[in-house]
């Protein structure tokens, strides 16, 4: 039977998305496979959103080359794409004398690594840059290239982008198996519909090393490591400037502080190992030592301003290295395993790194001149802009003059349009990635059912098919009885 | 740009009083700007009674006495916009707004009055921990699903916290088909009124566990069950008390916040403790010519009192329009007393008081910080006290008012603060 597709691509997350973006610049037939029903439903929408600047990895290790590449790629690439990163910069606070040197092994293997700019401040600059830094802050490595993103916005990006040239996207197919047949082609087995393909990309996370078990007898594991996180109001957004890491100990990189694309304090995370790659539930520790940590590197963290917290799951391997590149014994299993931090900020490297691979092995042509689109429109953003450019934009469709997210100012205009993109929101929390309708510091409270009612209404849904996060997330029971 | 001598922001019970009251003041040229596409605000979704019992001397529903405003400003032709979400409060008062019809519009008030209302505070801000899956609502938001919309959000209830809105909605709930499993209380008191636990959890079975919490979400695309744990006097789940509660629904009444992102852009001063805009005795915001009232002040328990608190607000902000521009910048500088809240007693609203300013009799309100049981509650003019009136039960989910008079302020020139507090004898 011949393959239906040159790719299939398992995973919508930053990195599943990054390599089908890259991989529609060919003439070539490009599935990606996803469990859950929206992209960026995983590991990619529950991180930290820091474009780190590449001073953490080992010289020399994969990780450090991908990440600072993937520093460099993501400012034009959120050009192209139209998502929000901002380059806010980091700083790694030192708190005691005793531990300058460990500053100095950072700036050192930084320098190494290939990143910019970096260099040590001493306290009155540091307090100057962060007047809430801690008391106890003595000096911070500056690394001025690091930044914030939003990860919904990037990942829905190059999800959008693929989509438009022409890359195919199946929601809520768990994968149950993968297996090479006679003819050297790949059967992907879903709970939608089988895929024949030339080539698999493994791009799932924290499965990817169920997916990669499945035809390799060089077993790999992942570990999930849980982080939990606090996200506190806009109204605090603003009480650090720059994203402020504590210096890593053996304890771990520890509690960071930093603002986040969306205008908000994020606090976290905690960092613990688990078994259960589906519990990205909170824990009353994980909030506590988040609470209690935070105030190492900042003071007067107001958290009483927290508006949710969440917990989300490293795809870790006891290597700590990512896993990329063709599979041995497994000829066109391509693995993008592992990817856990900085795999955000890697992902535009990882991306072209993927794609470069698997355009070898199958030998892709590029589409014809012209044909592919390179450049994505992103959500228009109403909340913290000019007051003109929403009387501009209300004079000429009137439903940006119903605002139906009180909190974040998102009217009805957004939400019509984040359903009815290429690859548009199916849930509540579709919506809310996409333009950010209910998540603000209601949480949803005045706006769900408003949201409920324009899913109904545009996509013809009845109102107990309407659901938070995909099927079983169902907002509403039967009237009458069960 | 258009001019108003009065822009209201907000037409739910506090808006609408305060433009009867400033039309009645006579001051006729004003504008109501209501978000929703009705005005009446929460009223609409309390189909319950228990309304109006202060006002009217008899029991509406929510949409009732609301109804009797609506009807009331219609007669009066005061103009309310709805659908307007106002984006911007400037300090010279300039209010930006926008809607289907105008787009993005800004109206230049002689006065504003600030009645926004409240929200409900999330999940989020409590940190329960667990998973986020559908099935969690505010009390309010479930109250809107089933009374507004007709819908279902659960069958099988856990209610945390048991403010007034959590109370009415486990009697709603049970009405509606539905199994409500507990209602939890963090403090050893509930944060309602009396009344509503006798009708809305006594009346059918539902208990109220004091000193209790959520200690677990679980399930991660549907709530599947929550964790009820006993707290200690720290209010610390203490181990092995542990319960699992199955469950579809986890409804929150844990709190209601002033809704005050407005009255901040306009510079207004808020009280760290109301959350709410520190207020003078004409209920005028720290930004001259800008008032506020209801529950964007402090939250209330009876919508009565909303109303009564609207209608001085509506009365002052027609006044403010009315008076000179000289009169205007001698208020800035008369004398002012602090009214301090002392023993028990959280806040007050007002927080200052001119006597020279001040009517014949100004209502102080406030809310107690715990449930005291006998205690007198006492005004002090200085160091001299002027009131003491004893309480057979305060409590934290109750307002109380004290009522303060011109002439005796006036007598005692030279005092420095009004106190009031409780006291044990």
């Amino acid at each position: 039977m011949e393959a239906a597709y040159d790719v299939v691509v398992i995973g919508a997350g930053v990195s599943g998305c990054a390599v089908a973006r890259e991989l529609s610049r060919y003439d070539a037939r490009v599935c990606v496979v996803e469990r859950e029903e929206d992209v960026c439903c995983g590991t990619s929408k529950a991180n930290s959103a820091i474009v780190h600047a590449g001073f953490d990895a080992q010289t020399g290790s994969l990780m450090a080359k991908l990440n600072v590449e993937g520093n460099e790629l993501m400012w034009e690439l959120a050009e192209d794409l139209d998502f929000k990163v901002r380059r806010c910069g980091s700083l790694v606070v030192c708190t005691d004398e005793q531990s300058r040197p460990g500053l100095d092994d950072l700036l050192a293997r930084g320098k190494a690594n290939g990143v910019p700019d970096l260099r040590i401040i001493e306290r009155d600059e540091l307090k100057e840059m962060e007047p809430n830094i801690s008391d106890a802050a003595v000096c911070a490595l500056w690394a001025p290239s690091a930044g914030i993103v939003d990860v919904f916005g990037l990942n829905i990006a190059l999800a959008e982008n693929a989509a438009q040239n022409g890359v195919e996207f199946v929601f809520n197919a768990e994968v149950s198996d993968v297996a090479r047949q006679g003819d050297g082609t790949w059967l992907v087995k879903t709970s939608v519909r089988d895929l024949r393909t030339r080539c698999v990309v493994n791009a799932a996370g924290v499965y990817s090393d169920v997916i990669h078990n499945m035809v390799s007898d060089d077993k790999i594991q992942i570990i999930p490591r849980k982080g939990e996180y606090m996200l506190l109001d806009t109204t605090a957004g603003s009480h650090v400037s720059h994203t402020i890491f504590m210096l890593p100990t053996k304890m771990g990189k520890g509690i960071l502080v930093s603002p986040t694309a969306h205008g908000n304090l994020l606090v976290g995370p905690t960092a613990s190992d688990v078994e259960d790659p589906e519990s990205t539930d909170t824990t009353v520790e994980g909030l506590a030592e988040v609470a209690s940590k935070c105030a190492l590197t900042v003071k007067d963290v107001p958290l009483r301003e927290v508006i949710t917290s969440f917990a989300g799951l490293r795809a870790h391997q006891p290597g700590h290295e990512f896993i990329i590149g063709e599979v041995e014994g497994a000829p066109g299993f391509v693995d993008c395993a592992a990817i856990e931090s900085p795999g955000l900020t890697s992902c535009p490297a990882i991306g072209r790194m993927v794609a470069d691979i698997v355009s070898s092995l199958l030998g892709l042509v590029d589409k014809p001149d012209g044909s592919w689109v390179a450049k994505r429109k992103g959500f228009v953003t109403l909340e913290g802009e000019p007051l003109d450019v929403w009387a501009n934009l209300a004079k000429r469709d009137k439903a940006y003059g119903n605002v139906i997210c009180r909190c974040r100012h998102v009217t009805e205009a957004q939400i019509v349009d984040a359903i009815h993109r290429p690859l548009g929101a199916r849930s509540l929390d579709g919506v809310k990635r996409r333009v950010t309708a209910g998540m603000g510091r209601c949480q949803g409270g005045f706006c769900s059912p408003k949201v409920m009612e324009i899913l109904e209404r545009e996509l013809g849904m009845e109102p107990e098919d309407v659901t938070k996060s995909g099927p079983g997330s169902e907002l509403l029971v039967q009237e009458g009885g069960e | 740009m258009e001019q108003r001598d009065i822009v209201i922001v907000g037409g739910g019970p506090a808006g609408l009083a305060a433009a009867i009251s400033a039309f009645e003041q006579g001051t006729t040229n004003i504008c109501v700007l209501e978000r929703d596409v009705q005005l009446g605000g929460i009223l609409n979704q309390c189909i319950h009674n228990g309304f109006g019992l202060h006002t009217f001397k008899e029991e509406l529903t929510g949409p009732e006495y609301a109804l009797r405003y609506v009807k009331r400003a219609q007669e009066l032709g005061i103009e309310c916009r709805m659908g307007t979400m106002v984006l911007d409060v400037s300090p010279d008062r300039v209010v930006t707004a926008v809607n289907e019809r105008q787009g993005v519009f800004s109206i230049q008030a002689g006065s504003v009055v600030l009645a926004m209302g409240c929200r409900e505070r999330p999940r989020g801000a409590l940190n329960i921990p667990g998973f986020r899956p559908a099935g969690v609502y505010t009390a309010g938001t479930a109250q809107r699903l089933v009374n507004i919309e007709g819908q279902m959000p659960g069958r099988e209830v856990v209610i945390l916290g048991s403010g007034d809105i959590g109370l009415i909605m486990a009697r709603r709930m049970t009405l509606e088909g539905a199994h409500v499993a507990c209602v939890a209380e963090l403090m050893p008191y509930s944060g309602g009124l009396k009344r509503n636990i006798v009708q809305c959890l006594d009346d059918y079975g539902i208990p109220l566990l004091l000193s209790h919490t959520v200690t677990r979400v679980e399930g991660k695309r549907r709530v599947e069950a929550v964790w009820v744990a006993q707290v200690d006097e720290s209010l610390r789940p203490i181990p092995g008390t542990e319960r699992r509660y199955p469950c579809d629904t986890l409804l929150l009444s844990v709190g209601l916040l002033p809704e005050n992102e407005l009255s901040r852009g306009a510079g207004v001063e808020l009280s760290p403790i109301t959350r709410g805009p520190v207020v003078d005795e004409h209920l005028q915001t720290s930004v001259a010519g800008v008032f506020a009232c209801g529950n964007v002040l402090h939250v209330h328990d009876l919508v009565d009192y909303v109303s009564q608190e609207a209608a001085a607000a509506g009365a002052s902000a027609a006044r403010y329009v009315q008076g000179s521009d000289d009169a205007r910048e001698a208020d800035k500088d008369v004398a002012r007393i602090p009214v301090v809240a002392q023993d028990g007693v959280r806040y007050t609203v007002p927080s200052s008081i001119s006597p020279d300013l001040m009517d014949d009799k100004l209502t102080v309100r406030f809310r107690v910080g715990n449930v005291y049981k006998d205690r007198f509650v006492s005004v002090y003019l200085g160091e001299e006290r002027v009131s003491h009136r004893k309480k057979r039960v305060l409590a934290p989910g109750e307002m109380e008012e004290v009522v303060l008079k011109r002439a005796d302020l006036c007598s005692r020139p030279g005092i420095d603060r009004i106190v009031v507090k409780l006291e044990e004898e």
